[in-house]
């Protein structure tokens, strides 16, 4: 692999952050490419985030977190508007259960006001049990700021590289960087592989390992802690437990342990904070479990471990610095973003406007495209029609009247339509259409998945992975065994 | 293995029924005349099976083999009876080299007297053609 | 918008429940029945069942799966009453019995039925709900879907396996990765029982010498990709892991039959309450759920250990569907109210993990379906204090079906039993 073209910028970390800067380089007449290293982009700490678009009286005022969180936040509803993404602002609650909880609380909602964090108030328990029936009685005082929202971050992740590439963007997957060089004719990008990549200015978004890239271009950039985060998910049934993202007054390492309603309509509880000594351990533990469990069950009594129907884990690049680290190298031409955790989803948007300042500096030309299309194509999602566009869609392909995914009723024509728009692998399906993700988890409709996608991408069903190389599904042909591992012909 | 010698009887073998699901413990023992008794049995068929798992232990094997053109790659089949339990591996083997061409009817010979058993392999669903399955 | 369809009868789902519920609705006089199945083939789940063992009962015989659907499909399908829609997902189904249904050629169909057979079987549980901690690989699947993989789809998901879980559809896979010469490595119960049935034990791995860990569970799964190996502990009566236990078993495929939970989402949709203990329908003798003309039967209202019960089962369901369509909706709906307030509510006591039917007409002959909740030997069986049956041994695997009889029922009158609203059904030594 590798290209023949000379890039003008190459974005390294196909995440939020890094297809977000990609989308918005492709606002200009320049030619970018993202790199990823996964079979998919959005697959690292993004696929694994909690979606929520916080609204930013979380941090320290003056903070990049702080600036980038509240400016990041109000560019949401265009966002996902153009990119026909889900997004509710459904609000955060944040919630106290003892005068000392009370009194920091109070200092979150003066920080918020700092901040210009809109509509906030603060409601005693009886007035957020109102709103919020399901909350514990034990909850006295409550900060509420409807400014705060949920996303699908995959989904978002998924859309920007989209519409990064329909305006001309080249998007690079399975390509894993190992070196980085800089010459006469800007950077050569070099894959495990040994495919190269050429360009002018480099961004380095590779998230949890954006140290490692940094140290690859002679920064002497400060190690990420990698802090592990599980979370798991609940029968969609549970799916009116609650309507706004529910916190606890924090800890130091982390916004604590909440119950977040999903764009998709499940209730997902988590994550934990658990500072690992690597950057590899994405498994879920039965400690991480019951942490989760009994802590919020003491926000809201209705959850049970019966209902749980899937879980995760994801590794966040924590910073060192306790705020988003902007460094450059090679007189600005490669711009690093390091520890861009917990609020980077909500501030990607913003990010991505301040790393374009930051290459307008280092003088990169930035000149508008006149035909530039910010909107994607809009996706079907069969289930949310109404009878009359359903009958519509049928009529127009008929894969929309096949319905692969019981549980999420999810249909071919959706799985086909995700498959056009860059999904290579079952996880990629099920995380674009939901197939699979439903109670089942992919019980019945795997093996229809990963026929559609061996039919639409031209290979064999044994060359259908989960989620890249090595993850392949199925191991061979029926009866290969039986023949002494001769293959078939 | 041998539990009582007072009465000159041996324990041959405790074994579950296969015949039906209810899965009766049966216990076999032989006497001094080689003669065998069951025990633990509900039924007569029992007693069959135990007698046949000592002398001479059969399976009913299914499986499938490949079809060419049909509605599903695979088409399922059994042996009509029981065969000797030591050839299954064997069957598999044969069975995997098998290949049929749709329309398949249930019932239809797929392979004769396997392994000189006597038996027949037989479909075990009607399988149409791929252009007439839908 | 297309126009509304009417059926007398209509029956979600084509496996042998339905396939048995639309014969017996014909039998009963219905003129016009409608199956809505979603693939597009008639029989269900036994499609992929290739194994033998089915119709001991009812046919006498040792069918195979597919072989015991095809004891129904051809006259399901020679039967001009009966209208099968193939390819046909039901998208709704509303407590006046209106359905939309979707199929690729005709589009968006409503069809009201007079009566609905509720039909659509059950899903398999799966690892999330179980929670097992560790990486997310490929290579983890349930026992259902690797035997459409082998049985149908024509592929291997795995060369060595370990299989979590004793349910029978973990046994039966256990035989056909073997036979089709992948290496099962072990089968881990957490339960210091099996959870199939004891010939499934026998001639599934038994016979093949795989080694079956009672009171163990799967405690990690390992590998980045593609499952590794899987750590196995053995756990306390708590089904706690004991630290010091775990062992390390190398494999690349991880099988799980952790059990089986009927599909009711459409039943949910339509207000049909469900019963707790067995995630289906509550219902009567006549398989009639609290919501009047909508009856159930199979694995959607009750896990089966026997398709021969799903067949007996979906027979009295068909029947009543197709008397309450003849007897018109409105007056069988009042006539279910007054006989609701007459019957009596049938619940599990002692020992009884679910009994089937939930609400009997006083004085009915009925058979009740009821699992234990652990292995018992030298039990009795008893109705609000009055004996029905004696077992010699039974087991939660197994599916005990025991007859109320008039004298039963006398019993009970004299006992006074019957003046109450409920009676309880109970397992105890003897």
């Amino acid at each position: 692999m590798g290209a023949a073209t000379h890039y003008d910028v190459i974005v390294i970390g196909g995440g939020v952050v890094g297809t977000a800067v990609l989308r918005t380089l492709s606002r200009y007449q320049l030619k970018a490419a993202l790199l990823e290293k996964a079979a998919e982009v959005g697959w690292g700490a993004t696929k694994a985030n909690s979606g929520i678009v916080h609204a930013g009286f979380h941090n320290k005022p003056g903070s990049w977190m702080a600036r980038l969180c509240v400016a990041g936040n109000r560019m949401y509803d265009q966002l996902c508007e153009e990119l026909d993404v889900p997004f509710i602002r459904n609000g955060v609650m944040m919630v106290a259960r003892t005068p000392e909880e009370e009194k920091i609380l109070r200092d979150f909602y003066q920080q918020g006001l700092e901040n210009g964090v809109p509509d906030m108030e603060l409601l005693d328990g009886d007035a957020a049990r109102r709103l919020e029936p399901n909350l514990s009685e034990e909850i006295t005082l409550v900060l509420r700021a409807p400014s705060g929202g949920i996303v699908a971050p995959f989904e978002l992740a998924a859309a920007l590289a989209e519409n990064a590439a329909a305006n001309g963007a080249d998007v690079y997957t399975e390509v894993e960087v190992a070196a980085i060089s800089h010459g006469d004719d800007g950077f050569i990008v070099t894959s495990k592989d040994g495919g190269t990549w050429k360009g002018t200015y480099v961004v380095n978004a590779a998230g949890l390992f954006a140290d490692d890239l940094a140290r690859m271009c002679g920064l002497d950039a400060p190690s990420l802690i990698p802090r592990k985060g599980e979370e798991y998910i609940l029968d969609q049934r549970l799916g009116d437990l609650v309507k706004h993202t529910i916190f606890p007054v924090p800890t130091p390492k982390s916004k604590g342990i909440l119950v977040i309603p999903t764009a998709e309509g499940n209730i997902m509880i988590g994550p934990t904070a658990l500072e690992l000594p690597y950057k590899d351990d994405a498994a879920t533990t039965a400690a991480g479990l019951n942490e989760i469990l009994s802590f919020t069950q003491g926000l809201v009594p209705k959850i049970s471990r019966r209902d749980i129907i899937a879980s995760f884990a994801g590794i966040r690049a924590g910073s060192p610095a306790g705020d988003f680290i902007f460094e450059t190298s090679h007189t600005g031409k490669a711009v690093h973003l390091l520890g861009i955790e917990s609020p980077g989803l909500t501030a990607a948007p913003a990010i991505a406007e301040h790393v374009l300042q930051m290459l307008r500096e280092a003088g990169l030309p930035l000149e508008e495209k006149p035909d530039f299309n910010p909107r994607r194509p809009e996706v079907i999602r069969f289930k949310q029609l109404s009878d009359g566009e359903k009958e519509a869609v049928i009529k127009e392909n008929p894969l929309y009247a096949h319905v692969v995914c019981r549980c999420e009723t999810i249909t071919e024509g959706e799985i086909v339509d995700a498959i056009r728009r860059g999904a290579r692998t079952v996880d990629g399906v099920k995380f674009r259409t939901r197939a699979g993700m439903g109670r089942c988890q992919g019980g019945f409709c795997t093996p229809y998945v990963v026929r559609i996608l061996a039919r639409e991408l031209g290979v064999s069903p044994l060359e259908i992975t989960k989620r890249g190389k090595g993850s392949e599904l199925l191991t061979a042909d029926a009866k290969l065994y039986l023949k002494g591992g001769e293959t078939d012909a | 293995m041998a539990i009582g010698t007072q009465v000159n009887q041996e324990l041959e073998r405790k074994m579950t029924c296969i015949t039906c699901p209810t899965g009766c413990q049966l216990e076999v023992t032989r006497n001094a005349d080689g003669e065998l008794s069951i025990t633990g049995a509900q039924c007569r068929r029992g007693e069959v099976y135990a007698r046949n798992e000592i002398l001479d232990p059969r399976r009913v094997l299914t499986t499938t083999v490949r079809i060419r053109n049909g509605s599903l790659p695979l088409l399922p089949v059994r042996t009509t009876e029981a065969v000797p339990k030591e050839l299954l591996a064997d069957a598999m083997r044969i069975l995997a080299k098998v290949e049929v061409t749709a329309p398949v009817r249930t019932g239809d010979v797929i392979l004769p007297n396997i392994l000189d058993t006597g038996i027949d392999v037989t479909a075990s669903r009607d399988m149409k053609r791929a252009e007439d399955a839908f | 918008m297309r126009n509304t369809h009417y059926t007398d009868v209509a029956i979600i789902g084509g496996g042998p429940a339905g396939l048995a519920a639309a014969l017996a609705a014909r039998k009963a006089g219905a003129e016009h029945v409608t199956i809505l199945e979603r693939s597009h083939e008639l029989g269900g789940i036994l499609q992929q069942c290739i194994h033998n063992g089915f119709g001991i009962h009812r046919f006498k015989e040792e069918l195979t799966g597919p072989e015991y659907a095809y004891r129904f499909i051809p006259e399901v399908e020679a039967d001009p009453g009966i209208h099968v829609y193939l390819n046909t997902m039901v998208l709704s189904l509303s407590s006046d019995k209106e359905m939309t249904a979707v199929h690729p050629g005709h589009g968006l169909i409503k069809l009201r039925a007079k009566a609905v057979v509720l039909a659509m079987g059950c899903r398999e549980r799966t690892r999330g709900a179980l929670s097992i901690p560790g990486t997310r690989p490929a290579g983890v699947f349930t026992a259902g879907t690797a035997q459409r993989f082998v049985n149908m789809d024509g592929f291997m998901p795995g060369k060595q396996v370990v299989i979590l879980g004793s349910g029978d559809i973990g046994l039966i896979m256990a035989r056909r990765f073997t036979l089709e010469g992948a290496k099962v490595e072990a089968v881990v119960e957490i339960m210091p029982y099996p959870a199939g049935l004891a010939r499934n034990i026998a001639q599934c791995l038994e016979d093949f010498d795989i080694p079956l860990y009672l009171s163990s569970t799967v405690t990690a799964i390992h590998g980045k990709d593609r499952v590794e190996g899987v750590t196995v502990s053995q756990v306390d009566d708590n089904w706690c892991p004991i630290p010091g236990t775990e062992r390390y078993i190398p494999c690349d495929t991880l099988l799980l039959s952790v059990g089986l939970i009927p599909e009711n989402e459409l039943s949910q949709e339509a207000e049909v309450p469900l019963d707790r203990c067995t995630g289906g329908p509550i219902v009567d003798e006549n398989r009639e759920t609290e919501i009047s003309g909508i009856f159930a039967c199979g694995n959607v209202l009750h896990v089966h250990d026997l398709v021969d019960y799903v067949s007996e089962e979906a027979e009295i369901a068909g029947e009543a569907a197709a008397r309450y369509a003849q007897n018109q909706a409105a007056a069988a709906s009042e006539n279910q109210v007054q006989r609701q307030a007459s019957q009596l509510a049938i619940t599990p006591g002692e020992g009884v993990r679910y009994v089937l039917p939930q609400r009997i007409t006083p004085g009915a002959e009925v058979d009740l379906y009821l699992r234990v909740m652990q292995p018992m030997d030298d039990i009795t069986l008893s109705l609000g204090g009055v004996a029905l049956a004696r077992k010699r041994q039974v087991r939660p695997s197994e599916m005990l079906k025991i007859r109320l009889k008039p004298q039963h029922w006398d019993s009970l009158r004299e006992a006074g039993a019957v003046q109450g609203r409920e009676l309880c059904l109970k397992a105890e030594p003897r």
